[in-house]
Order: structure tokens, then C-alpha cells, then sequence
């Protein structure tokens, strides 16, 4: 029971930051916020590494696979797209 | 590697998301903050792959480089009015990643445990339900914007009753799940019930709600993420997933407030909807509305010092941004000050119109947001309103009966002249009349956005 409560403790205080820190973030970058934000969500990518490689059944690997290739394409995706966008509102200040 | 080492590798890896999100406070700092956390994802990979559980890399290898591969072309290949449907698309990617993720996991714990751990059954069912929700809502949002489906919201009889339905279906499906975790179709079935409750949940969103849904949909996949990391006893998936979850509702709530209209009311519209009395269109503008010209409209321009630019999704549309720079630069190298106006849910996303802004070259400290802005219209000379319509519709503040009522709108009728550039006067998204236009200082300029303003700049070129 212990570890569950570790967990839950920690899930809440995140939140808090979460809030803490996207409230600051001003309206002019929501669009790359949400994008940034999506970058990050990715990485469910490391539970999709986890399940391709461990091999523990063909019907996993197969998932894991596909959760692979959804994931990189958010990663890779968001933070590039990101980028693009954020380097638009640099240096014309 | 022991546990112990990947477990805080992880944990930095969730302090640079963390500084990541926290750079994105100010443009300057914000493109170092998307390195830190795309640094923080990079090592979270690394140490992952280190895992001695890993014992093959062939589908490791094969997923990560069609994945980078469809990412960077996405990413390159995106236009900028293009955007809220491309974050859609991720977003969905992300949720879909993760019905997979719990799916996948559930399967290998059932293989070495018949009855496990409360906590992770519960967590796979979360993940999976919220997972697909947000893939298939996503897709559907995405088709929405892209215009592959009508953006009108799709209504029928009944509609909240399917729904429902659909909601009670996931539920029951998900507790089956709780019980018997072992009978691992059933995880198959859930995903497949909350796909059609995505579907059906987006489905009746109109185009000027989707900042609302993606928003959403964006607070979703986190959430999604965060169960998996339930699953899967991993801190930086709770991590990560919660700082996402917390981003997307704090947006949502924006969204809301700046329409002020409850969540419940976007989502589920028509529930405690207002009866609209307001005035018939005819009444409205019956022999009020004034008409202008490209030509007469640089003419005031002449005579202005303070020009306020009013950009809407009509700009996106017609691709008027370019034509609106020029504009601007003409303006600001014959003294005038040009400022921007920009309603928080101008567009189709949170942010959108900055974006498109900001593509073209205008500095962001051009951008001003509405409460910042809307005490200077009384010292404009020339307001010019390129495609939005509700955002500065009046009624907002005067009729308590209007569908709009109570949303704050850009106060533009304060501004000493008004050109609102309109292909006709056909109402926005709230479906009302909007007396701005029939105002004794409102001049209206039909036609297409971009060739408005280009014809602006080769008439204003011509008084210099």
C-alpha cells in the first residue's frame, strides 16, 4: 500500500507545479505551450520502449511497436514543431 | 544498470520538463526551455533503453526511426494556419501511445500474475479509456479543422442520451476489466466503446469551439500518460503526465472564461442555453450599414497616428497576414503607431493568431492581449477588424439576453473610426447580428481579406 500512496503524492504534487509553472506562461505562447506540452505527454515513449524490447510475447512486441511509432512521431514532432514556432517570436523584440 | 540509477535519471529527466515548461514564460528564454525539455526526453529514451528488460532493439529501432521519420516530416512540412490541426494530430498520437502502452503492460503482468495489484487494473483501465478517447476526439478534431469534415457542429435528437450511454458503456466495461484482468479482451472491447464516445464527443463541436476541445483533448493526453505511469510504476510518466494534464485544463479554463461559457455548455451545448430575443438581422443593419473602399480607407489612414489591427480566423482563411505586415511596415514608416489586438480565442487553438503573427515578422511586443489593449482603443484613430466578427460584437456587454452576453469582447466601437474587413454580413459562430456593424463610426469593407489590404497598401502608397 505504501508505494501506491508514494505514487498518488507524487501525481498531486505535480499538478501543483503544473500549475504553478503553466499560469506564468503568457498568452502569446499558448500555441506553442500546447504544443511543447504534447511533446512532453510523449513520453509514454519509454513504456512503448519497454514493451517493444522485453519480448514477452509476439502480441506485445506488435503493441509495443505501434506505441513506439505513435510516441516518436509526438516527440520528435512536438519539440520540432515547437521549435519552429518559438524561433518565429525570437530576436524581434 | 540498477533501478536505483534509472529511477533518478528519471527524476532529472521530470526536473528539466519541469524547467522546460517553466522557460516558455517569456519568449526569450522559451526556446531554451523547449530544449530542456526535449533534453529531458532525449536522457528519459537513453536511460530506458539501458534497461536490463530490454532484451531486443530490432522493433525498438524499427519504431523509432519510422516514428522520427513521419515527426520530421510533419513538422517541417506544416504550415502555420495549419497548426491547431497538427497539434491535434500529436495529441491524439500521444493518447493513442498510451492505450497501447497500458494494453501491452496488462497483457505481460496477466502473463506472470493472474490476479494483480487493484491499482494497476484500475490505472490500465484509466489509461486505456482516456487513451483512446483522446486519439479518436483527437482524429475527429483534426478532420474538423483540416475541413476533410463540416466543421458545423453536428447535432441530432437524442444526442446526449447516445452519449451517455456510450459513457455508462466505457464505465461498465472498465469495472469488467477491474474484476477479471485476466480476460484481456475485454481491455480490446473498452478501447473500442471509448473510441465511439471520442467520436461522438467531438463530433458536435462547431469550428469557433475547437480552442475549447483541443485544449481539452491536450489536458487528456496527459492524463493518459499519468495512468500509464500508474501502470507501470514509473514516476516520470506521472510526472510528465500531470504537468501536461494541469497545462491543458488551465487553457480549457482560458478558453471558457474568454466566451464566458461554462465547460459543460461547450461540450454538451444547448443544456441551460439562453432563448435568444435578440434583434433580427434586418432590424439590426436595416439602412444603417455603411460601405467603404479600399481607397477612402487609406485616406484615414492619412490622417491617423494610432491604428489597432483586429485579427480573427477570417485572417488565417484568407492568408491575410502577409498583406497585414505590409501594411503595418507602410504605416510605421509614415509615423503611425500599429498595434495588434488579439482576443484569447481568436483562431482555432489558444495562441493561434500570435503564431500567425509572429510568422510574418511582427514583433511580439506588437501583440497585445485584450485587457491590456482594450482601455487604449479610446485614443485610436483607426481601428481595422480583418476577419472576427463575435469577438467585438457590442451585444456582449449590453443585451444580458444575448447568447454572448457576459463575454469580454474588444471594446473596438470605442475607437473614433471602425473598418471591418467582411466578405458580407453574415453572422460569426454565435449565429446573432452584430450592431457594431450598423455604428455611426463603422465603415465596412467587403471583400476578400488579403486583397483588401493589398489594394490598402497600393492606395495608401500612392497618398505618400
Amino acid at each position: 500500500m505504501d508505494a501506491i500512496v508514494l505514487t498518488i503524492t507524487i501525481f498531486v504534487l505535480a499538478i501543483f507545479v503544473g500549475f504553478e509553472v503553466i499560469t506564468k506562461v503568457p498568452p502569446i505562447l499558448h500555441t506553442p505551450l500546447m504544443s511543447g506540452s504534447n511533446a512532453i505527454s510523449g513520453i509514454t515513449i519509454i513504456g512503448a520502449l519497454l514493451s517493444a524490447g522485453s519480448q514477452h510475447t509476439m502480441l506485445t512486441s506488435i503493441l509495443g511497436l505501434l506505441a513506439v511509432i505513435f510516441a516518436t512521431v509526438n516527440v520528435v514532432g512536438g519539440f520540432l514543431v515547437t521549435h519552429k514556432m518559438l524561433s518565429m517570436f525570437q530576436g524581434k523584440g | 544498470m540498477s533501478q536505483t540509477w534509472v529511477t533518478l535519471i528519471y527524476l532529472i529527466a521530470s526536473v528539466l520538463f519541469i524547467l522546460g515548461l517553466k522557460g516558455l514564460a517569456h519568449p526569450r528564454t522559451a526556446v531554451r526551455g523547449n530544449f530542456l525539455g526535449a533534453a529531458g526526453m532525449l536522457l528519459a529514451v537513453i536511460v530506458t533503453l539501458l534497461d536490463r528488460h530490454i532484451i531486443s532493439y530490432e522493433m525498438i529501432i524499427i519504431g523509432l526511426l519510422v516514428g522520427a521519420v513521419i515527426g520530421i516530416i510533419l513538422a517541417n512540412k506544416v504550415q502555420m494556419t495549419e497548426m491547431p490541426q497538427l497539434v491535434a494530430l500529436f495529441n491524439g498520437f500521444g493518447g493513442a501511445a498510451s492505450v497501447l502502452v497500458a494494453g501491452a503492460a496488462l497483457i505481460e503482468i496477466v502473463l506472470v500474475d493472474s490476479s494483480p495489484l487493484l491499482q494497476i487494473t484500475i490505472a490500465t483501465a484509466v489509461s486505456g479509456t482516456i487513451g483512446s478517447v483522446t486519439f479518436f476526439g483527437s482524429l475527429i478534431a483534426a478532420l474538423k479543422l483540416q475541413g476533410l469534415i463540416t466543421e458545423e457542429p453536428l447535432r441530432y435528437p437524442g444526442e446526449q442520451v447516445v452519449k451517455g450511454l456510450f459513457l455508462l458503456a466505457s464505465i461498465i466495461t472498465g469495472i469488467l476489466i477491474i474484476i477479471e484482468p485476466s480476460a484481456t479482451h475485454m481491455y480490446w472491447i473498452m478501447v473500442v466503446v471509448a473510441a465511439v464516445l471520442g467520436i461522438l464527443l467531438t463530433i458536435p463541436i462547431g469550428g469557433a469551439d475547437m480552442p475549447v476541445v483541443i485544449t481539452l483533448l491536450n489536458s487528456y493526453s496527459g492524463l493518459a500518460a499519468a495512468a500509464t505511469g500508474f501502470v507501470l510504476f514509473n514516476n516520470a510518466l506521472i510526472i510528465a503526465g500531470s504537468l501536461v494534464g494541469a497545462s491543458g485544463l488551465i487553457l480549457t479554463n482560458i478558453m471558457c472564461k474568454a466566451m464566458n461559457r461554462s465547460l459543460a455548455n461547450v461540450l454538451f451545448g444547448g443544456l441551460g442555453e439562453v432563448s435568444t430575443t435578440g434583434e433580427s438581422a434586418d432590424s439590426v443593419y436595416g439602412g444603417k450599414v455603411k460601405s467603404t473602399t479600399a481607397e477612402e480607407v487609406a485616406m484615414l489612414l492619412e490622417t491617423a497616428r494610432r491604428v489597432v489591427i483586429v485579427p480573427g480566423y477570417g485572417m488565417a482563411v484568407a492568408q491575410a497576414q502577409y498583406a497585414i505586415r505590409d501594411l503595418s511596415n507602410l504605416l510605421e514608416s509614415a509615423g503611425i503607431e500599429v498595434e495588434y489586438a488579439v482576443h484569447p480565442v481568436a483562431g482555432r487553438m489558444p495562441g493561434h493568431m500570435n503564431v500567425l503573427l509572429a510568422e510574418v515578422d511582427i514583433p511580439y511586443e506588437k501583440l497585445r492581449e485584450m485587457d491590456d489593449i482594450n482601455p487604449t482603443f479610446e485614443q485610436t484613430d483607426l481601428s481595422i477588424v480583418v476577419g472576427a466578427n463575435d469577438v467585438v460584437n457590442p451585444v456582449a456587454n449590453t443585451d444580458p439576453n444575448s447568447p454572448i452576453a457576459g463575454m469580454p469582447i474588444l471594446n473596438v466601437d470605442k475607437s473614433r473610426t471602425v473598418v471591418v474587413i467582411k466578405r458580407s454580413l453574415s453572422p460569426g459562430f454565435a449565429g446573432i447580428p452584430n450592431p457594431l456593424f450598423a455604428m455611426d463610426n463603422n465603415l465596412m469593407l467587403f471583400g476578400d481579406a488579403k486583397k483588401m489590404v493589398q489594394e490598402m497598401v497600393t492606395a495608401f502608397k500612392e497618398t505618400m
